[in-house]
């Protein structure tokens, strides 16, 4: 895979929070609003990147038995890097954020590509992973927060959209029963959109080796199967 | 500043309920989605989040407010803002530690925790559960004897709030294994709307105490 491949597939075919599942304790807990949702997933990008970079730097010298360890030490430094810069010039970020800008620490996609990419692969391909994981992320809690926001209270980064949208909102949408629903409901689409799509770029193939049977096969799906195996059943007997 | 059983009260039945850990403040939703499959292992896993809070509530307390924060130690310039690597450095070796000592002296128990106990370092339910009264407990009035057993008792009632929720939805998930559910709404989506439900229903005793 090139350089490119590794920046975008995090962006959607491995998107972290919508497809690998990882890291949901933030992505519920701040998109109430957008502005929130971007402060969180450029702070955990930057963390991203930097241990990504740190970690496969000094890849040859980690003991490979104290690693996570390590690793840990390494994220819990750059958070507090961020945490501290973040109470000098953004402190409403912070105070919105809360005790989830200290838990970047334990967030599993950060853990997760410091095990899987930056321990094994050179510096410069692992900032370009740690970039699209992390833009990846962000556009998750972007996505799952402009739902949220707009149903729950009716504004967009905080500015109101339509005069009077106030009667309309559902507040459940940003207190915790709401974030499930939005993450749920969003992880169905692309399930949906996932199975479909594998099936027909399936049959697509099947159709382009000449095996069109096979590509009614897979269109008639259960049925199909099912009276394969009678016939089966009856040859046998 | 002495409590009163009031204050005790509303501390536990609102970690419990109101604030439960995973359905009202999002914190450890992994192992939430992850170890509900099979009512057993909800519980292990638990027992093993009860376990380690706790140890780490009394820790981390005394590490925050015995060394950094102790008047006498001033002159060193104790650093608070390293509370977090250090916390996460004692919630790590925490684990390693009660992993070696279950193995040692209680082998059944050992066994029957022992492959949940890793997962409880990248917990943030424990990390969150040292951050969130950190400076309210760590506040003057209080003594230090006084900071680690509200912080103690916050560990212990939301390890409890942690284990109920799991065990509610590892119930419900031992349900939906049978239950007919379209093809793309299977595994995990079905599981965090059933997720939504229980936080709905969780949302019912807010206002409570």
């Amino acid at each position: 895979m090139g350089a490119m491949g590794e920046f975008t597939k995090g962006l959607l075919k491995e998107n972290p929070v919508l497809v690998l599942l990882l890291g949901l304790c933030p992505t519920l807990a701040v998109t109430t609003g957008l502005s929130n949702a971007i402060g969180m997933g450029l702070a955990a990008t930057f963390v991203l990147v930097c241990s990504n970079l740190l970690i496969s730097i000094f890849k040859s010298l980690i003991p490979k038995e104290i690693r996570i360890p390590i690793f840990i030490i390494v994220i819990a430094t750059f958070v507090t890097i961020v945490k501290l810069v973040m109470a000098a010039y953004f402190p409403a970020l912070k105070a919105s954020l809360g005790i989830f800008l200290a838990l970047i620490v334990v967030n599993c996609i950060i853990l997760g590509r410091a095990e899987a990419f930056a321990s094994k692969k050179n510096p410069l391909l692992s900032v370009i992973d740690g970039l699209g994981m992390g833009l990846g992320f962000t556009l998750a809690l972007c996505l799952i927060a402009f739902f949220r926001e707009l149903l729950g209270s009716g504004t967009l980064f905080g500015i109101p959209l339509v005069q009077g949208l106030d009667a309309y909102t559902q507040k459940i949408f940003i207190l915790a029963p709401g974030g499930f629903l939005t993450l749920g409901l969003i992880l169905f689409v692309f399930g949906w959109l996932k199975t479909r799509h594998d099936k027909k770029q399936m049959i697509r193939k099947n159709l382009e080796m000449g095996r069109e049977e096979r590509g009614k096969e897979l269109l008639g799906g259960a049925e199909y199967i099912a009276a394969y195996e009678s016939k089966n059943s009856s040859h046998k007997s | 500043m002495e409590w009163t059983f009031t204050e005790y009260f509303a501390l536990m039945f609102g970690l419990i309920f109101t604030q439960n850990f995973v359905l009202s403040q999002f914190l450890g939703l992994c192992p939430f989605f992850g170890v509900s499959k099979k009512r057993d292992s909800a519980v292990g896993m638990g027992l093993a989040v009860i376990f380690v809070m706790t140890l780490a509530s009394v820790v981390t307390m005394l590490i925050y407010k015995g060394l950094f924060l102790n008047p006498s130690l001033e002159k060193y310039h104790m650093a608070e803002y390293l509370d977090i690597a250090s916390f996460i450095l004692v919630i790590a070796s925490l684990v390693q530690f009660v992993e070696i000592v279950l193995k040692k002296l209680a082998p059944a128990l050992y066994k029957s925790l022992g492959i949940f106990l890793p997962l409880i370092t990248t917990n943030c339910a424990v990390l969150g559960v040292t951050q969130i009264k950190l400076t309210e407990f760590a506040r003057p009035e209080y003594s230090l004897a006084q900071a680690v057993w509200l912080q103690s008792l916050y560990g212990i009632f939301g390890g409890i709030g942690f284990t109920l929720a799991l065990y509610l939805m590892a119930g419900v998930r031992e349900h939906l294994e049978t239950a007919m559910i379209p093809e793309s709404m299977k595994g995990m989506p079905i599981a965090v709307i059933s997720g939504c439900c229980m936080a709905l229903a969780f949302f019912g005793f807010q206002g409570f105490v």
